[in-house]
C-alpha cells in the first residue's frame, strides 16, 4: 500500500491560556502529521486541549508557538482575514450542538456557506439538494431546525460542513447531543464522506465507540499527546 | 439574497421586543415631528414675511401708538414705496377663549402691501367701500359660520364697548404658511368713535407697514425713518417684518429652548431603546456570529447584519411615526388653532426624521457589532457548550 502525502503538519505547537495573572499551557510541544483521506479521532478528558488543538487545525484560534501546515500553506501566518477566506474554502465544521440558524430552513442553512463562493444561484440550489440528498434530507429542505429532530438536525449540519467540498472536515464532539442510534447514523455518514468523497475528517470525542469509526486515533492527556495507535484498517 | 432574508428575519426573530421598540420608536417620532411642529409654528410669521416690508413703531414700545401724521412723513423717505398702518384691537367674538387676532387698518394700501391675502375682487372693492366693513381668514369664517353680509360682533378688551362689523370679504393665503385667522376693519371705523369717546387717544396708528423699493436697502432706509423723528416725542423703531416677528419670538425664548431640549431627550431615549434592543439581540446570538465567522463570513457581513437589523426596526419606526404625526398635528391644530393658527409638519421635518431614522441605526449598531467583531470563534464557540 502506497502512502499517502501528509495533509496537516503540526510542528512543535504550543498553546496556553491566561486565567488573570496565570498562565495555563493547554498543549506543549504537539507535533505529529495526519495523511490526506485520514479519519483521526481525537481522544481525552476534558481538558486535555483536544478542542484546543482541533480549533488550532481549523484556524480559528492560533498557537503561541510552533507552526501548522495545511496543504502547504503555513496557516499560523496568515492574517484573520486571510484565515476567513481560509477556511471558507477549506474547512467544514461539525458542531456537537449543530448551531443551525433557527431562522432558516435546512436548505437555507445548507446554502450559507455557498454564499462565500462565485456561484450561480442555480449552481448553489444544484449543490444544496446534492449535499441533502448525501444526507438523506431531500423531503425536510424546508423545515425550520426547531421541526427537525437532533440527528436531523446534526445531519443539515454535516450538509452545510461538506457542501463547499472542503479539504477537511472537523467534528467536535458530532455525536455528544444525540442518542445511540442517532450518533451511529452520523457516524456512518462521516465514514461514508470518508470513504466515498475522500474527505479528511479529524473529529474530537469522549465516546470510545464513536472512536471506533475512525481509522487513527490520538490521545491528549494534560495537554501532551501520549499514543499513537491504530484503531481499525 | 439570503442575507437580506436573514436580516429580516433577524430583526423579527424576537416579536414583542421587536414589536415592542418599533412602537416605542414610532412614538418618539411623533412626539419629535409634533414638537419640531411647534417650534415651526411658532416661527410661522417670521416665515410669512417679506424682505420687502419695515415695520415702524414707538421705539418706547409697542404698547405706545405713533401718530397718523407720521404717515406722510414716512412715505417722503427716501427708498419708500408704499406706506400702510394698522392697530392692534383686542376685540373678543362672544367669548374670550374665541381668540382670533384683530386689526384695524388702512384698508387700500394695507391689501397692497398684503398680497399673499387672495381676496376677490369685488369682495375687497365691498370691504374698502364699507366703512363698518371687515374681512377675515377662511379659517375663522369657517370656524364660527359666518357668511358675507353677517353682522358680527366683536366685543372691545383695550377699547370698551360692543363693535359692530359687516363681513364684506374673506380672504385665504397664498400658501400654507399664510394665518388665514385674522380679522381686519377699516382704522377709520376705530378712529371715528375714538375721537367721539376718547379724543385724546385718537389719530394713532400702532404701528406702521412700510413696503421699500429694494430690499437690500431695509438696513438704510429703515435709518433714515428713525432719523427723521429723532428727538420727537415718539421715537421710532423701524426694522424689518422678520425682525419685527422674531422680537416676539426672542420673548418666548425660553419655551422654545425647552421644547427643543425635549426634542433632543426624546431622541437620545429612543436611541437608548433600540441600542439596548440591538445588544440584547446580538448578545444572545454571539454564538451564531462565531459560526457565521467559522463559515469564512467576513467582518463586513457581520456589520451588515447587524446594521441591516437595526435599520430595518428603525425604518418601520420611522415610517409609522411620520404617517401618524400627520393626524396628530391635525388634531392638535383643530384644537388649538386660536395659538397655532399656521401649524402644518413641513417637508424639513420629515427630512429631519429620516436623518435620526439613520443616526439611531448607525449609533445603536455600533457597540453591537464591536462586540460581534471582537469575539474570537474559539471563544464564541466555548459560549456555546
Amino acid at each position: 500500500m502506497s502512502k499517502k502525502k501528509n495533509l496537516i503538519e503540526i510542528k512543535n505547537v504550543y498553546k496556553s491560556y491566561r486565567r488573570g495573572n496565570l498562565l495555563i499551557p493547554v498543549l506543549e510541544d504537539i507535533t505529529f502529521e495526519i495523511e490526506e483521506g485520514e479519519f483521526l479521532a481525537l481522544m481525552g478528558p476534558s481538558g486535555s486541549g483536544k478542542s484546543t488543538l482541533l480549533n488550532l487545525i481549523a484556524g480559528i484560534d492560533k498557537p503561541d508557538k510552533g507552526t501548522i501546515i495545511v496543504d502547504g500553506i503555513d496557516i499560523t501566518s496568515l492574517s484573520e482575514s486571510e484565515l476567513a477566506q481560509w477556511r471558507g474554502l477549506n474547512i467544514g465544521f461539525i458542531f456537537q450542538f449543530y448551531n443551525l440558524i433557527p431562522v432558516l430552513t435546512a436548505f437555507e442553512n445548507v446554502e450559507l456557506p455557498l454564499l462565500l463562493t462565485n456561484l450561480t444561484k442555480k449552481q448553489r440550489r444544484q449543490q444544496v439538494s446534492l449535499a441533502l440528498k448525501i444526507v438523506n434530507l431531500e423531503d425536510r429542505k424546508d423545515h425550520y431546525p426547531g421541526q427537525l429532530s437532533g440527528g436531523q438536525q446534526q445531519r443539515v449540519a454535516i450538509a452545510r460542513a461538506f457542501v463547499t467540498d472542503p479539504t477537511i472536515l472537523v467534528a467536535d464532539e458530532p455525536t455528544g447531543d444525540l442518542d445511540r442510534l442517532s450518533a451511529e447514523e452520523i457516524l456512518d455518514l462521516m465514514t461514508r464522506l470518508n470513504l466515498e468523497l475522500g474527505k479528511t475528517i479529524i473529529m474530537v470525542t469522549h465516546d470510545p465507540q464513536a472512536a471506533k469509526k475512525a481509522r487513527k486515533i490520538l490521545t491528549l492527556d494534560k495537554g501532551i499527546l501520549y499514543a499513537d495507535h491504530q484503531a481499525r484498517i | 439574497m439570503l442575507i437580506i432574508k436573514l436580516v429580516f428575519k433577524n430583526a423579527f426573530r424576537s416579536k414583542l421586543r421587536s414589536f415592542l421598540t418599533i412602537l416605542g420608536l414610532s412614538l418618539a417620532i411623533v412626539a419629535f415631528g409634533f414638537l419640531r411642529t411647534v417650534v415651526e409654528a411658532w416661527y410661522a410669521g417670521v416665515e410669512a414675511s417679506s424682505a420687502t416690508r419695515l415695520v415702524t413703531r414707538n421705539a418706547i414700545s409697542l404698547i405706545f401708538p405713533l401718530p397718523i401724521s407720521y404717515k406722510e412723513k414716512i412715505r417722503q423717505v427716501e427708498g419708500v414705496d408704499i406706506v400702510s398702518f394698522g392697530h392692534w384691537f383686542g376685540g373678543v367674538y362672544i367669548d374670550p377663549k374665541n381668540f382670533f387676532a384683530n386689526f384695524a387698518i388702512e384698508p387700500e394700501s394695507y391689501l397692497k402691501l398684503y398680497p399673499e391675502y387672495l381676496i376677490p375682487e369685488e369682495q375687497k372693492k365691498a370691504f374698502i367701500k364699507d366703512r363698518k366693513g371687515a374681512i377675515a381668514g377662511k379659517k375663522i369664517v369657517e370656524k364660527f359660520g359666518w357668511n358675507l353680509g353677517d353682522n358680527i360682533t366683536l366685543k372691545g378688551t383695550i377699547y370698551p364697548g360692543n363693535w359692530e362689523f359687516v363681513l364684506r370679504g374673506l380672504y385665504i393665503g397664498k400658501d400654507k404658511t399664510i394665518d388665514e385667522s385674522q380679522f381686519f376693519f377699516h382704522w377709520d371705523y376705530l378712529n371715528e368713535n375714538l375721537r367721539k369717546f376718547s379724543p385724546s387717544i385718537a389719530d394713532h396708528a400702532g404701528f406702521y407697514i412700510v413696503g421699500i423699493k429694494d430690499a437690500k436697502y431695509a438696513a438704510i432706509v429703515s435709518e433714515r425713518i428713525d432719523k427723521q423723528f429723532k428727538n420727537s416725542l415718539a421715537e421710532t423703531l423701524t426694522e424689518t417684518e422678520r425682525a419685527f416677528q422674531l422680537s416676539f419670538i426672542y420673548m418666548t425664548e425660553a419655551i422654545l429652548f425647552v421644547i427643543q431640549l425635549v426634542s433632543l431627550i426624546v431622541i437620545i431615549i429612543i436611541l437608548a431603546v433600540v441600542a439596548n434592543t440591538m445588544a440584547m439581540s446580538v448578545r444572545e446570538r454571539l454564538p451564531e456570529f462565531a459560526v457565521f465567522k467559522a463559515l469564512g463570513v467576513g467582518g463586513w457581513r457581520v456589520v451588515f447584519l447587524i446594521f441591516g437589523e437595526a435599520l430595518i426596526l428603525t425604518t418601520i419606526g420611522c415610517l409609522i411615526g411620520t404617517i401618524l404625526t400627520f393626524p396628530a398635528a391635525k388634531a392638535f391644530a383643530d384644537k388649538m388653532s386660536n395659538y397655532f393658527p399656521v401649524f402644518i409638519v413641513k417637508d424639513e421635518t420629515l427630512i429631519f426624521d429620516i436623518i435620526i431614522t439613520l443616526v439611531i441605526a448607525v449609533v445603536s449598531s455600533i457597540l453591537p457589532t464591536i462586540r460581534a467583531l471582537k469575539v474570537t470563534v474559539a471563544e464564541s464557540l466555548t459560549r456555546v457548550r
